[in-house]
């Protein structure tokens, strides 16, 4: 589903991936670990097409096309959803109308009617119990005035109404509690299925007792340096990431 | 006329216009308007026009507006088609809502005023002067008149008819009334219209105010409006200003509120190349409350700007000032807003916010704020911004698979959206919203319909 083969990306002169290699396939959950200034989030922004970054070597393939070259909203109409770690306020524009923009503009691509009006509600209801938002967190703007929880939470019903193939949460498990870790978890695997697929970006080893990872990397200096299974993000929390720093720069 | 000429003696010009019309002014008048037009003009002679050395007229280049030949309308009304036509699909309940200005004279010849509810008297202002003029009398160029503005007294010298309403102590209109400016002519023209509201004690009203150009010609329009709000009084004036690019209108608003009474103005400006809005309101007694919104969305070399003086003469006034733009292309403008707390106008709440978003590096705003406060236990506050479309939140909606044209469309929509959400007349709110929406779209080139589809 998505190749990533020796990505390099700048900002500001500053290259912050340096030869970043990944391969998932459909079905597969990939948890990237990784100290801060790693270059995680970079990763995340990149696949998502923020254009503030600048890639200057290396290719990702999205089900076999380059998707370096499409905008973001073409990316998101093909599949890929990105968890932001800092989700936007945007004061004055609805929940609703947000949600509802999208999720026609997914259903135009893929040659769908638009939904009726009382089809998109029952959607969002449906979608809300999955998250456990809060009902009148959607007549607000979006994310305006939401807590930090609220705000991860949104994320995940977003993607639970968008129902993309590829998933790349960036430390959507930061500042939550463990009931609310619980419920974005969930998320997560009910979206689980044969045709998609994970990226769960994340700090801390805790997630992936609920998300169980088929594959566990680790991103230091903007390469991954070490993949495994899930046992890697045990010996992670045990051990810290020095020893993965002074086997890197050894 | 020469093709070529020297810098044009426009006062000089206006003087001689008078003096060779003064008979077709009158008569196209009512005696108590014609009194007024010697004093006034001699005003003029004294203020000139203002110029971009004034203070109060920085940005706007009055001068400039003058720089083509303009044709004056004194004679009655010679429109080659029926103006129904167009209005009737629209507008079905013509004598009631509506009051036509065609080229700022009363276009109703029938009923040059209407009676409505309450006893609530609408219609020709040049018809309520001859009729009934101890009431006009009283409040007539009242605050008009005390104006060191030279365009004011050029309207007072040259006007002859505009809009006139009349509420009655504890009239209250329950439909909003409207009123149509239309501008058609063959060549240049320029209208002065100017109107009177008068609101007694605890009476309550709204109008709507919509400009249009139906012919491709020059148009320049000065208009001046007095709003009387008596104690207890409410009434809401918004404006949609819709007029094509090659149009210039420069609009004097003057508002005397007397104990506790309410005026709301919304001036809502989407076409039109040089606007200039004035609204100037005094809150003469205690617990008035007075709102003064704006929202304009310019784009090529449209023009815009908004002068607001809001005077705090008596203790316990609220007012509040709300003006947001969207400016695209070159189009530039101005927002100047002045909050004056006499001594005596204790226990002030006064609020004044201006935002702007200018989508490219040649659009421009200058936005003055100019707080003048000389009591000291009053609540004042202002806010000037000036900015772009937020770059995080576009980005945040196009991963969710939204268009950047789209994404953009909300962003500037949801912008507007705080002043759209405050007019209080619920069919007029969604039509505004309609047109806001078209006018962000691009789609929005001239409308020919008002704004109250009462359809």
């Amino acid at each position: 589903m998505l190749k990533i083969k020796d990505l390099r990306v700048e900002i500001e002169d500053q290259e912050i991936i340096k030869g970043l290699n990944l391969e998932v396939k459909a079905g597969e959950v990939h948890a990237i670990m990784g100290p801060n200034g790693s270059g995680k989030s970079t990763l995340a922004a990149v696949l998502a097409g923020r254009d503030m970054f600048r890639v200057t070597g290396g290719k990702v393939l999205y089900n076999g096309e380059d998707l370096l070259e499409k905008s973001p909203e073409q990316r998101a109409k093909e599949g890929l959803f990105l968890g932001f770690q800092y989700p936007i306020e945007i004061p004055g524009v609805s929940m609703v109308n947000f949600l509802k923009t999208a999720v026609n503009e997914l259903r135009k691509h893929r040659g769908q009617k638009p939904l009726s009006a009382s089809d998109f509600l029952k959607m969002m209801r449906e979608k809300k119990e999955l998250v456990e938002i809060h009902s009148s967190l959607t007549n607000r703007s979006v994310n305006e005035g939401f807590s930090g929880g609220e705000k991860k939470k949104n994320e995940i019903f977003q993607m639970a109404m968008l129902e993309p193939r590829l998933a790349i949460l960036d430390e959507t498990d930061s500042g939550l509690d463990i009931d609310a870790l619980r419920i974005v978890a969930n998320g997560v695997n009910q979206l689980k299925s044969k045709e998609t697929a994970s990226i769960v970006i994340t700090h801390y080893q805790r997630l992936l007792d609920y998300i169980i990872p088929d594959f566990v990397h680790v991103l230091y200096d903007g390469r991954l340096v070490k993949s495994g299974g899930k046992d890697l993000a045990l010996l992670l929390e045990e051990k810290g990431y020095e020893w993965i720093k002074e086997e890197a720069e050894s | 006329m020469s093709a070529v000429k020297d810098k044009k003696d426009i006062k000089g010009d206006f003087i001689t216009i008078f003096r060779e019309n003064r008979d077709r002014i009158d008569s196209g008048s009512a005696p108590l308007m014609n009194r007024f037009r010697g004093e006034a003009l001699e005003h003029f002679r004294q203020l000139g026009l203002p110029s971009d050395k004034s203070e109060d007229y920085r940005y706007a280049r009055i001068e400039s507006l003058f720089d083509k030949d303009l044709a004056h309308s004194f004679s009655v009304n010679k429109v080659s088609f029926n103006i129904l036509d167009i209005f009737n699909c629209d507008i079905p309940d013509l004598d009631t809502n509506l009051i036509l200005l065609v080229n700022g004279k009363y276009y109703n010849p029938k009923k040059p005023l209407i009676e409505l509810e309450g006893g609530i008297i609408a219609g020709s202002m040049a018809e309520a002067a001859a009729k009934m003029p101890d009431l006009v009398g009283k409040y007539y160029n009242s605050m008009a008149g005390e104006s060191d503005d030279g365009l004011v007294a050029m309207n007072t010298a040259f006007s002859q008819d505009g809009v006139f309403i009349y509420m009655p102590e504890g009239a209250v209109l329950k439909k909003p009334l409207q009123v149509v400016n239309i501008m058609i002519h063959e060549t240049d023209l320029m209208a002065q219209h100017r109107s009177l509201i008068i609101a007694e004690e605890n009476s309550s009203a709204k109008l709507v105010v919509c400009d249009h150009t139906l012919s491709a010609s020059s148009f320049l329009t000065n208009s001046v409006t007095e709003i009387h709000a008596a104690a207890g009084a409410n009434f809401s004036l918004s404006k949609i200003q819709n007029e094509h690019n090659g149009s210039a209108q420069i609009s004097h608003t003057f508002i005397k509120q007397k104990k506790e009474s309410s005026v709301f103005t919304n001036t809502i400006s989407l076409h039109g190349g040089f606007i200039r809005n004035n609204i100037s309101a005094r809150l003469d007694e205690e617990g008035c409350e007075n709102n003064a919104l704006g929202l304009y969305l310019t784009d090529k070399k449209q023009y815009i700007d908004n002068f607001v003086r809001i005077d705090h003469a008596m203790p316990g006034c609220q007012s509040n000032q709300l003006f947001k733009g969207v400016l695209d292309d070159q189009a530039s403008g101005s927002f100047n807003g002045i909050i004056l707390v006499r001594e005596n106008a204790q226990k002030t709440n006064a609020y004044q916010a201006n935002n702007n978003i200018l989508l490219t590096d040649d659009a421009r705003i200058n936005s003055r704020p100019q707080l003048e406060i000389y009591a000291d236990d009053v609540k004042c506050s202002h806010g000037s911004t000036v900015g772009q479309l937020d770059d995080n939140a576009l980005f945040y909606m196009r991963s969710r698979g939204i268009p950047e044209r789209e994404a953009r469309l909300m962003m500037m929509y949801a912008f507007a959206y705080e002043v759209i959400g405050r007019i209080d007349v619920k069919p007029l709110r969604k039509r505004i919203d309609d047109l806001v929406n078209k006018r962000l779209r691009g789609e929005l080139s001239r409308c020919n319909n008002c704004a109250m589809n009462c359809g």
